[in-house]
């Protein structure tokens, strides 16, 4: 054993650790917050917005980095659709009398 | 900002993200953990803000997408949500897919090659999983969207030979990505892509309206996935950790619907059911009866009741009734009656969507019960009221083995003291079968629109 371990190693023990917070703090959602749920989850996909951005960051202007600011806006449509529409179903869930 | 600093702020946006979810296990901490959400991803935006160029352009984009979303968010209808969450699974696999291009037209700037080399071996294969992902993300959501919001038929698309194509285009796709691997040019790249988004349509074309609530959650699944897989690429752990997030999520919801009706997850994936051609009710050739009453009948008995479990299903959403089933159940309350609702996870059109329709109703959510938690209670329940639910308070799901439902969790209705259903007419549920309990003694059947049923049992308990 020698060396330096490869990224893909790393990026995949964070994958695989991620899966199982993952799983385990979802089973704990309660089934009447499903919906919301997936809603919020649909904001967190966004943070695909931020290879987006490294995608449109580079200096010079090409082909890709315009890919990138289209890719930035669609990511961005999740964000806030995601995080806003999740905030008004929260808030129509309250309790009796109040 | 340094490289360390830019990790440690993704790690603390990581952390922001996964409390998001915790805080959902309770609508007490639910909004709390949606604030967490944002903050997160605020961190995780400026942020990256600090090690890109063209600000300006990024921040233009920015503005002009969350411009839309905010509008959409406040807009949407909640019985419309659906088609919404399947447009923004969409959004995700086509940005994923266009950063993988960007990636691929520049590999240099991302750290993925050195000048003048190739792509790095083990990038071009996660390239290769993370553009397939997410084109097939991208057309399987528009599919599923345009079956959620009636665009296109809910009715199941196939044709001869259908599996052995699809089957065919996987090989097919997998091989372009091989010749990819092996020489890293557009060429192979883009058929590939092409492929995945073919693959993408032809997947979703055959599952019928009825098990969209799995296919919505498989997608939500995909999508995160998606960016999983662009995490890899980019060598980004907080996108590795938000996508897996996000993965799992979808997968643990498309396994509690699949369990909800008793299918299995290959059997929903390949498809067909839920446009009629699956089961036809059995005709035994006898006539049975059942007892139908007014609206009237139904006020008195459940206003001389001490206990009513309100069974609620997607008809009544589709009939708008739910804010004036909130108001006659807060009628019956002033009573001293004991009003609850039960919920089966099916009830809707994706996971939870009736508590979220119950809750715009201002239906006190401590009032809406899970099936697990009041299955028990039905037989000391005076009177249910079915409305708009029918497939998922069928007996034969318990009794029967030779029904095409059998097997699948319901809600023991049949086991109140009375049972009311409202419904339109004796048609059929979306399953196609007759149900046994219309037909019992203690049943009584009230026809009409579901709203109107309700307001004419509303007038009726106000004398």
């Amino acid at each position: 054993m020698s060396g330096v371990v490869d990224p893909f190693v790393l990026n995949l023990t964070v994958f695989v650790l991620a899966i199982f917070v993952g799983y385990h703090v979802v089973w704990n959602v309660t089934p009447a917050l499903h919906t919301p749920l997936m809603a919020v989850t649909n904001a967190i996909s966004g943070i695909i917005i931020v290879g987006a951005m490294l995608a449109a960051g580079p200096q010079e202007l090409d082909a890709g980095t315009v890919l990138g600011l289209v890719a930035v806006a669609l990511a961005a449509v999740n964000v806030f659709g995601g995080f806003l529409v999740t905030q008004r179903m929260l808030d129509m869930f309250k309790k009796k009398g109040k | 900002m340094s490289a360390n600093s830019v990790a440690l702020a993704y790690l603390g946006a990581a952390i922001l993200f996964i409390l998001a979810l915790k805080g959902l296990s309770s609508p007490v901490s639910a909004r709390r953990g949606n604030l967490f959400g944002m903050v997160g991803m605020t961190i995780a935006v400026v942020t990256t803000l600090t090690v890109t160029h063209n600000v300006f352009f990024i921040l233009i984009a920015i503005a002009i997408g969350g411009g839309i979303g905010a509008l959409v968010a406040r807009r949407i209808q909640m019985t419309a949500m659906p088609e919404l969450v399947a447009a923004m699974h969409s959004l995700v696999g086509l940005a994923a897919v266009l950063i993988a291009m960007s990636a691929f037209n520049n590999p240099v700037a991302y750290g993925i090659a050195l000048p003048g080399e190739m792509l790095h071996a083990a990038n071009r294969i996660e390239l290769f999983i993370g553009t397939f992902v997410g084109a097939i993300t991208f057309t399987g959501s528009i599919i599923a969207f345009g079956k959620l919001s009636g665009k296109l038929s809910g009715k199941p698309l196939r044709f001869a030979g259908q599996h052995w194509l699809n089957l065919g285009l996987g090989i097919a796709m997998v091989g372009f990505g091989i010749a990819f691997f092996l020489d890293p040019s557009w060429t192979p790249f883009l058929i590939m892509t092409a492929i995945a988004l073919l693959l993408g349509v032809l997947l979703i074309v055959p599952i019928g309206g009825a098990d969209m609530p799995v296919v919505v959650s498989m997608l939500n699944s995909y999508s995160g996935w998606a960016a999983a897989g662009i995490g890899f690429t980019l060598n980004n752990n907080m996108l590795i950790i938000a996508g897996s997030l996000v993965g799992s999520s979808g997968a643990i919801l498309s396994y509690i619907m699949c369990k909800a009706m008793n299918r299995a997850f290959l059997n929903v994936i390949l498809g067909g059911f839920g446009g009629g051609e699956g089961a036809v009710a059995e005709d035994n050739g006898v006539q049975k009866t059942y007892r139908s009453g007014s609206a009237d009948d139904a006020a008195f008995l459940m206003g001389n009741a001490d206990s009513v479990i309100i069974v609620p299903g997607y008809g009544l959403a589709v009939a708008r009734a739910q804010h004036a089933i909130n108001e006659m159940s807060k009628m019956l309350s002033e009573k001293g009656i004991k009003v609850r609702y039960a919920i089966h996870p099916v009830a809707g059109r994706m996971p939870g969507h009736m508590n979220v329709l119950l809750a715009e109703a201002e239906v006190p959510y401590d009032q809406v019960v899970e099936m697990d938690e009041i299955n028990n209670d039905f037989a000391d329940t005076d009177v249910v009221l079915v409305i708009g639910a029918n497939d998922v308070v069928n007996p034969a799901a318990k009794t029967d083995p030779n029904s095409p439902i059998f097997g699948m969790p319901i809600l023991e209705a049949h086991k109140a003291r009375t049972v009311m259903v409202v419904k339109r007419s004796m048609a059929a549920g979306y399953a196609g079968l007759d149900n046994d309990l219309f037909y019992m003694d203690k049943t009584m059947m009230v026809f009409g629109d579901a709203k109107k049923v309700v307001e004419d049992v509303i007038k009726a308990l106000q004398h």
